[in-house]
């Protein structure tokens, strides 16, 4: 349960730090009036639609973490046979860093107001993430042909329960890009999309991270980090 | 008044219905009298808080209820008072936890000269397995399971041969000897649980659990489950049989081997024929 | 005082929110069934929980009726038995209370308590609420489909909850598991929104200090819920998996009726972990709203304000972190390593202090206060007598050797019932009787009220207490029948059919209460803008009930914190906190 403890200490980290901005020592009876309300100026200067946005992130780290720490307890059994993981994931990652990065490019070229460039940077965005959907779906179609099937060992169920999820998540991120290339399309004003875009790569970039991390889970190397910053603790 | 009044009296029936209750722990048959003990400390600190919680408030609801011109004193806190209050409860804690702590020490401390006894638990009845002469018990496997071999001991094991298996009996155990009970089961979640003995542990398929205790008197005690393990959990029965070491070896020496009940039944007893003639 | 110059408060603004940005219901059905309104989907949540509720505590009395009288009925078997634990359990920990404490409460009470006009996205709130429906459903459909719903116990442990020695294994156990997934996805959904309006959409100056501790309770709770159901929803899809595709995630090698089973190597322990991970935080899910609630009746109905705010608002903090590391108390005698047990228990004890100084303020706020003995307040007296008989239980439970012959025993249920069942239920009637007001502008019956608490509150005392005797005697729980023994005496017997039958009293004390919600409708009496003479917001609103958008042109400003009761000098006994500070001058309750 490492993984999950650890991000739980972020978390609390980061709701600890923001408390500490919040006057909790203040004594609330002695302060009469509006003045100690000091969001005054710059209250709204983050759309709820983006706290939202960090909040559930956060959940969706906590399911991550959590499917790491199992992941990590289970393959400490005698069971647990490694599968060998298909050329074809490196090339699927390299199609994920690539809608992240046309998404971010497409965020640019928003605050640039650049209409055109923004919706090439959503609609490559969005042809690369199926893309890599696709590529993940030939991923499980290749293991199962080579007889890693779901039920066979442990590692394969977490392989595919992992990419399931990350690939649902995934999908979740489309249907938001879909409405938001299609208000573009359309011809909605740049202010009523900037924010969609904006949430958009954040979210396409947090799916990046986590599956980055995953990726360093189901191939061993988190492991042998661990391990290597072990020995040097010790 | 009668809401007071009520309240008071909740907490004055609360503790006469402990005090009066005959429902209270069964005669205790093991070492662990710590345990006992620990649960009177911890009866005696929580109720002395619990009266004096209601009573407060009785006292309150009595004094302070409402009347045509009270007016509520003005106090928004008293940090002098909350810290007092939060260091008796930190006390009344650390009176509790430490306790507690050195005796959850002794009970994961096996000593050294307990003897192994395997309690192992299968939808839905016990079984029992004692070291034989050698004083080990044979390793075993959920995978070997048969109906010749219904413990699932590894054949191959010298250890496991001269094995005592109890099926569908009770466990005897001898008064006064430490014992450490290895606990497994074949198929789902189980706890053996002796009442008399406080100690319990559940029982995982796929891993040995284990706890240790020595029985303090002689009797016959029930065995039940405490980890719901399907639809006939409550009907899953044993008993232990606490007695003298010299009953205990006379039972002994009539309950049968590993190698007796398995197909080397027959291969042991002709060599042992052959032997004397 | 510290005397803020009043031409820095003249110096801001009204909020105005421009008509736009309102969503406007157009038709009778936008308005009642698919509406976006905060208040309209908390009575949907509140309806919907209630309902499932009362499934739940019929199938309680049937379980009383078995131990009271085990063997006198026969339409009750020992499958039903654990049918009826399992689903009772699970309806009432998460369908009904924590259903009701966050989309009930939470939806109606966050924004009419921070001042905002509606929650910051209502066309989630509104995919939540549909979304947990459609879980109570699949739930509710378990009880139809065959083999009946799961009896795996509400934990769900594995290997026995998928295997066949249990009821409910084929299609129970997937509907139930498929329930929880949809539950956590609907629910996840309004927290964001719980979590955002509390920290967006607050109206000018009020600061986290000033909130109600409503607010705070319900705003830390989800913020709990929504980190610790992921732990759930991976256990539950895990499970799933392992019960329809052959995955062996919690399942170890295992013979199941004689036959070797197709699974091997997996860890139950796991589950256990990632269950209580969950399942812990979800005890104080529930409890927090109900403190803070309970502060809320207290400070109001005592005409005095809540003492040592600013210690309660710290201990709701720290409970809701501290929560997060003791769940494995849940575990001791599971069979995982016998040394986590000093940590848990030390950590499980130290939550016990932050408890302990929310209980003394309470009391505490009593104290010289001016007690009205409205039924909200007989409430809350409840909730602090089951409330501290409960925790004070928790700490033999969680001291990790006590609650070694305790575990699994009656001494467990009687605790959890007390301490997250009456306890919670007790701040729910409370809270129902105390906002009824605002919610449908009548007040409900007194008489009925007051009957209701004492069947209630006595009744359910009479049932649980004496029920950690049994618990003590060594009785385990989970059994439909004890049967033959050598140490239960015939008279332990007589007290499960006493236990039995004030529970069936109790039970049929809510019906009064059902009566009550539908009779007081219409009939009750008119309760004006504020009954209660309280100073939150809620009570401030313009028109009562509240009407769309809540707060008419202006929103409020906030010019206090929440508990201005008995202020020295003020002609009346409570000052709004939209009330500007002229001195203090009394004014008009809204503006």
């Amino acid at each position: 349960m490492s993984a999950i403890i650890l991000f739980m200490a972020t978390i609390a980290a980061i709701a600890g730090w923001w408390l500490s901005q919040q006057r909790l020592a203040a004594k609330p009876w002695l302060e009469e009036g509006v003045a100690v309300d000091f969001r005054g100026e710059r209250g709204s200067s983050v759309p709820p639609a983006k706290i939202g946005l960090g909040v559930f992130l956060a959940v969706v780290g906590s399911l991550f973490a959590l499917l790491i720490s199992a992941y990590s307890m289970r393959n400490t059994m005698v069971d647990w046979r490694e599968l060998p993981l298909p050329k074809l994931l490196w090339i699927n990652t390299g199609v994920l860093i690539i809608s992240s990065a046309a998404l971010q490019w497409s965020l640019m070229a928003a605050r640039r107001s650049d209409d055109e460039a923004m919706l090439v940077g959503l609609l490559v965005g969005g042809a690369s993430a199926v893309t890599f959907l696709a590529g993940q779906l030939v991923v499980w179609q290749q293991l199962n042909v080579a007889g890693y099937v779901v039920a066979s060992n442990p590692a394969n169920s977490f392989f595919y329960l992992i990419t399931a999820l990350h690939g649902l998540h995934l999908i979740g991120g489309l249907v938001a890009l879909g409405r938001t290339s299609a208000k573009v399309w359309r011809g909605a004003p740049m202010v009523r999309v900037r924010l969609s875009v904006e949430l958009c790569a954040i979210y396409w970039h947090f799916l990046l991270l986590v599956w980055l991390v995953l990726l360093g889970l189901l191939t061993g190397w988190t492991e042998n980090f661990v391990n290597i910053c072990r020995q040097l603790l010790t | 008044m009668a809401v007071a009044l009520i309240l008071l009296l909740v907490a004055i029936a609360s503790v006469l219905f402990h005090v009066y209750s005959p429902w209270w722990w069964t005669p205790i048959a093991s070492n662990w009298r710590y345990i006992d003990d620990t649960i009177n400390l911890t009866f005696w600190i929580t109720g002395a808080v619990f009266c004096a919680v209601i009573a407060f408030m009785a006292y309150c609801v009595l004094r302070f209820h409402h009347k045509e011109g009270r007016r509520a004193v003005y106090n928004p806190e008293n940090k002098k008072l909350e810290w007092w209050l939060s260091i008796g409860t930190a006390i009344g804690v650390v009176a509790m936890l430490a306790p507690g702590l050195v005796v959850w020490h002794q009970f994961v401390t096996v000593p050294a000269d307990a003897t192994d006894v395997e309690v192992v638990g299968q939808q839905w009845m016990w079984s029992y397995r004692l070291p034989g002469k050698d004083g080990r018990l044979g390793t075993s496997d959920a995978r070997l399971i048969s109906s010749e071999n219904p413990l699932g001991l590894n054949p191959n094991d010298p250890n496991g041969q001269d094995d005592v298996v109890v099926q569908n009996d009770d466990l005897h155990l001898p008064v006064g000897k430490p014992v450490k009970v290895l606990l497994r089961s074949i198929d789902v979640l189980h706890d053996f649980y002796v009442p008399e003995f406080r100690a319990k542990m559940d029982m995982i398929p796929g891993s040995v659990t284990y706890y240790w205790l020595t029985p303090t008197r002689t009797g016959t005690f029930d065995v039940l489950c405490a980890e719901l393990c399907g639809a006939a959990h409550a009907q899953m029965r044993s008993r232990v049989i606490v007695e003298e070491e010299k009953e205990y070896h006379a039972w002994l020496e009539k309950q049968r081997t590993f190698a007796a009940l398995s197909g080397q039944r027959d291969v042991a007893k002709a060599a042992y024929k052959t032997g004397s003639e | 005082m510290v005397d803020i110059p009043l031409d820095q408060v003249a110096g801001i603004p009204p909020a105005e929110v421009g008509e736009v940005e309102l969503y406007h219901p157009r038709s009778w059905w936008t308005r009642y069934v698919f509406s976006q309104d905060a208040k309209v989907i908390a009575v949907q949540y509140s309806i919907t929980a209630m309902s499932i509720g009362m499934v739940a505590l019929v199938l309680s009395w049937m379980m009383r009726l078995q131990l009271g009288f085990p063997g006198t009925f026969s339409f009750i078997d020992a499958n039903q038995y654990l049918q009826f634990i399992t689903m009772h359990g699970m309806i009432m920990v998460i369908y009904l209370l924590t259903a009701l404490f966050l989309g009930g409460f939470g939806n109606y009470l966050i924004p009419l308590m921070v001042g905002a006009r509606d929650m910051v996205f209502p066309y989630v709130n509104m995919l939540s609420y549909w979304v947990y429906l459609l879980a109570v459903l699949v739930l509710a459909a378990t009880f139809f489909v065959p083999g009946g719903p799961t009896g795996a116990g509400w934990t769900l442990y594995p290997p026995q909850a998928i295997l066949s020695g249990t009821p409910g294994q084929d299609w129970g156990i997937v509907f139930m598991l498929a329930s929880l997934i949809l539950f956590i996805i609907g629910f996840t959904m309004g927290g964001l929104n719980y979590v955002v309006t509390v920290l967006q959409a607050r109206t000018r100056g009020m600061t986290l200090m000033r909130l109600p501790l409503t607010v705070w309770g319900i705003f830390t709770a989800t913020v709990m819920a929504l980190l610790a159901f992921p732990a759930l929803f991976v256990a539950s899809v895990m499970l799933l998996l392992d019960r329809l595709l052959g995955t062996s995630f919690f399942m170890p090698t295992l013979v199941e009726m004689g036959q070797l089973s197709k699974y091997g190597g997996g860890s139950p322990i796991l589950f256990q972990h990632l269950f209580w991970f969950f399942g812990h935080p979800e005890v104080y899910i529930v409890a927090l709203p109900a403190f803070g609630i309970i502060s809320d009746l207290i400070s109001t109905h005592a005409r005095k304000n809540i003492f040592g705010y600013r210690m309660m608002v710290w201990a709701i903090v720290a409970i809701g972190a501290l929560s997060f590391v003791v769940w494995a108390h849940h575990m001791y005698v599971s069979g995982m390593h016998p040394y986590f047990g000093f940590f848990f228990a030390t950590t499980t004890l130290i939550i016990a202090i932050p408890t302990a100084i929310k209980v003394y303020n309470w009391v505490l706020t009593l104290w010289r206060g001016d007690i009205h003995l409205t039924v909200p307040m007989l409430f809350a007296l409840g909730f602090i007598v089951t409330f501290v008989n409960g925790g004070l239980t928790g700490l033999f439970l969680g001291n990790v050797v006590v609650d070694v012959p305790l575990s699994d025993t009656m001494f467990v249920v009687a605790h959890f019932h007390m301490v997250m069942g009456i306890a919670p239920i007790m701040a729910v009637f409370g809270g129902i009787y105390h906002w009824y007001p605002k919610v449908t502008g009548r007040m409900l019956n007194d008489v009925l009220g007051k009957f209701h608490f004492w069947v209630t509150f006595i009744g359910a005392y009479a049932v649980f207490f004496p029920m950690h005797y049994l618990g003590l005697l060594g009785m385990p729980r989970r059994y439909h029948d004890i049967g033959e023994t050598s140490f239960v005496p015939a008279s332990a017997h007589d007290l499960n059919a006493f236990m039995s039958v004030a529970a069936l009293i109790v039970g049929f004390a809510q019906l009064v209460f059902l009566f009550n919600l539908v009779w007081s409708l219409f009939k009750g009496k008119e309760a004006g803008g504020n009954p209660w003479g309280a100073t939150s917001l809620e009570w401030q609103t313009p028109e009562t009930p509240p009407g769309h958008g809540n707060w008419g042109k202006e929103l409020p400003i906030v010019y206090r914190w929440a508990y201005d009761y008995s202020v020295p000098g003020a002609a009346r006994d409570f000052v709004p906190q939209n009330e500007p500070p002229s001195g203090v001058v009394a004014q008009g309750a809204h503006p």
